[in-house]
């Protein structure tokens, strides 16, 4: 019986074998490349709205509180997207026959409300509650960005579990006192970024934050 | 028929059932980032209007509703907690239009808004709590109401910073317990 195999089909072995595990690094770095874009995660998404409303003007020029429009948001777990009939008590006076507006002109007078789209969406299998964190001095600014500066509402961060859990793990670097949560842009005074942590655990003290071990419990936000 | 070829046939039978029950199963995972459920403020509802937030049907009473009238007089209790909370509530809702000092030229009178009057007038330092009160409820003027963004209970302790703002163009040192006057004396202007 001949051999099965020529002298030439070692060399074919190996290169294919060599093909082969560098397709799989490639897939691996594609795969890692996607689950990092923020075609993936979401950053930097801009969803069209009915109103091309501004928080750079609302919040950065004219310096409303974030709770003018969000009433809810330190009762309920719902920060609370405001009625037509908010935005109308400036706009019943000021820029009333503008063109943009005209979709909330038409939302009070028909008693129809604006299909505001969702800029940070978690799945659905996550519990958040806005009034337990704002209530225990996280500011908005810690998952909502700078909204301060942006003139179309936009995602900034990756709401990534790992998003969360980076603070849930060691919350006190981000923490406030209650009068700063709101505030965009707050530093504490005088205290210097090698103290941050200890101001942040003072803090923790003062909120009577739950244990490391309860805010990195599954059932806390999977509930 | 013989024997083998009803076995045959009963082989056949089960292994169509069994084709059969797979198509059962469903051919998708379940999503679950989308859950079939409503969410918060979510459109497309399946309601005639579309929305899932559902009217409040008329007559429903708030667990936390005052049944009684509208109190006579302010019943927020005067201290550092009323104050405290009248401030924040007012800078978040009154100071926008009211300015933050009350003298009616915030930052949205600056833009073009109607002025409304300063609290500072004599008409206005006369007015009772109760027209504070129903100001903020009703609304006045181009003012809207209030009632459905600022609490009942907020709604006093506006009033009641409303009237510290007052009292703080009008004080005198007499007013000030005499312990505390050389304080203010000491004090930069």
């Amino acid at each position: 019986m001949p051999q099965v195999f020529r002298p030439r089909a070692n060399a074919l072995a190996w290169t294919v074998l060599i093909i082969a595990a560098a397709l799989l690094v490639v897939a691996v770095c594609l795969a890692a490349h996607y689950f990092s874009s923020p075609y993936y995660s979401g950053v930097d998404r801009t969803p069209p709205q009915p109103v091309p409303f501004s928080h750079k003007h609302h919040v950065g020029e004219l310096g409303l509180d974030c709770r003018y429009c969000h009433t809810s948001v330190e009762d309920s777990s719902f920060a609370g997207v405001p009625e037509s009939e908010v935005c109308m008590t400036c706009h019943s006076q000021l820029w009333t026959n503008a063109r943009l507006l005209a979709p909330v002109r038409d939302s009070l007078k028909n008693d129809r409300p604006l299909r505001w789209q969702r800029v940070h969406d978690l799945p659905d299998y996550v519990h958040f509650d806005h009034s337990a964190h704002v209530n225990h001095g996280v500011p908005c600014q810690a998952c909502h960005g700078r909204v301060d500066e942006m003139p179309l509402t936009t995602q900034k961060k990756t709401l990534f579990m790992q998003f969360c859990l980076d603070c849930h793990r060691n919350p006190a670097p981000h923490l406030r006192p209650p009068d700063a949560v709101f505030e965009i842009g707050w530093q504490p005074a005088g205290v210097p970024s090698e103290a941050r942590q200890r101001y942040g655990e003072r803090l923790m003290a003062r909120y009577h934050t739950p244990t490391t071990e309860r805010l990195t419990d599954c059932s806390l936000c999977h509930q | 028929m013989t024997l083998r070829a009803c076995r045959h046939r009963r082989a056949g039978t089960a292994a169509a059932l069994i084709l059969l029950s797979l198509l059962l199963s469903a051919c998708e995972q379940p999503d679950m980032a989308n859950q079939p459920r409503l969410d918060t403020y979510q459109s497309d509802s399946g309601f005639a209007d579309g929305m899932a937030a559902r009217p409040i049907p008329e007559g429903t009473v708030h667990r936390d509703q005052a049944l009684n009238e509208r109190p006579t007089h302010n019943p927020a209790p005067i201290n550092r907690g009323t104050l405290h909370r009248g401030r924040q509530q007012f800078e978040i809702f009154c100071a926008p239009c009211h300015g933050r000092n009350g003298s009616g030229q915030g930052v949205i009178v600056q833009r073009g808004f109607p002025a409304p009057p300063s609290y500072h007038l004599p008409r206005l330092r006369q007015a009772s709590d109760a027209h504070f009160y129903d100001v903020i409820t009703h609304g006045y003027g181009v003012m809207y109401p209030y009632a459905s963004r600022i609490r009942p209970a907020d709604r006093w302790a506006i009033v009641t910073y409303i009237r510290a703002l007052q009292l703080s163009r009008n004080a005198r040192i007499d007013d000030v317990p005499e312990a505390l006057r050389p304080r203010l004396r000491e004090a930069p202007p």
